[in-house]
């Protein structure tokens, strides 16, 4: 893997690429949380889910994002870090849905 | 579209099929996925927003329409990025062409036309006060 200098600092690069994901989940996490915060059962509910979604992403991307070296790439961490934003997704359309009811 | 689920979860399938490419392609291309994904997961803060900081709009229940709107294409751009990560990798690994999309002209152009809905709203609104 090590061959040498690498003009483009890719591995550098991926990593940022890696934590500015993380902080975009986190913002979008804070958003749900707050939408969710109404005081009554089903919003506590949701913004339980919507935590646990956080930590799995954040347990997910935190190896990708540190670290020297050659990075890692590809593996089921992709799959899994789309899992969570659709159901970040799904867990907002409920919230929304729920403020009709 | 089975197939495809299985494939993207499937790291050793994809391990398997062609020559190992250059890490820095490798690299590129999980930077285009995470690039995608950010951009779903701005549509889907958009939406989370919409629905907790607009004000009520002309149309009953508009509010709602656009915050599931932008929630739903959000977790769309995810799926379409993990799949276009997939098969950007596999053609890499054969050598093969890159697969072409028309997706990024389709979400500009949903994307125009709700901003355009939203600004005849919001137009809409400013004239009614009056």
């Amino acid at each position: 893997m090590s061959t040498g200098r690498d003009p483009g600092l890719q591995p550098e690069r991926t990593r940022l690429a890696w934590r500015r994901t993380l902080l975009t989940v986190t913002v979008v996490s804070v958003l749900a949380v707050r939408l969710a915060s109404t005081g009554d059962a089903t919003g506590a509910l949701i913004a339980g889910g919507t935590v646990l979604v956080w930590g799995a992403l954040l347990v997910l991307c935190w190896p990708r994002g540190t670290g020297t070296g050659p990075a890692r790439t590809g593996g089921r961490t992709l799959p899994l870090v789309t899992v969570g934003t659709v159901v970040l997704a799904l867990l907002g359309v409920l919230l929304v849905l729920r403020g009709l009811w | 579209m089975w197939e495809a689920i299985r494939r993207w979860f499937d790291p050793a399938e994809l391990g398997s099929v062609g020559e190992t490419p250059d890490y820095r392609f490798s690299l590129a291309n999980e930077r285009t996925f995470l690039a995608w994904l950010r951009t779903g997961l701005a549509l889907v803060g958009g939406g989370l927003a919409a629905a907790q900081f607009l004000p009520p709009l002309p149309m009953s229940h508009l509010r709602e329409v656009i915050a599931v709107a932008l929630l739903l294409l959000g977790a769309a751009v995810a799926i379409r990025a993990v799949d276009h990560w997939s098969r950007t990798e596999r053609a890499i690994r054969l050598g093969q062409e890159l697969p072409a999309s028309r997706f990024p002209a389709v979400l500009a152009l949903a994307v125009g036309v709700g901003a355009l809905l939203l600004v005849v709203a919001v137009l809409m609104r400013a004239v009614g006060e009056q």
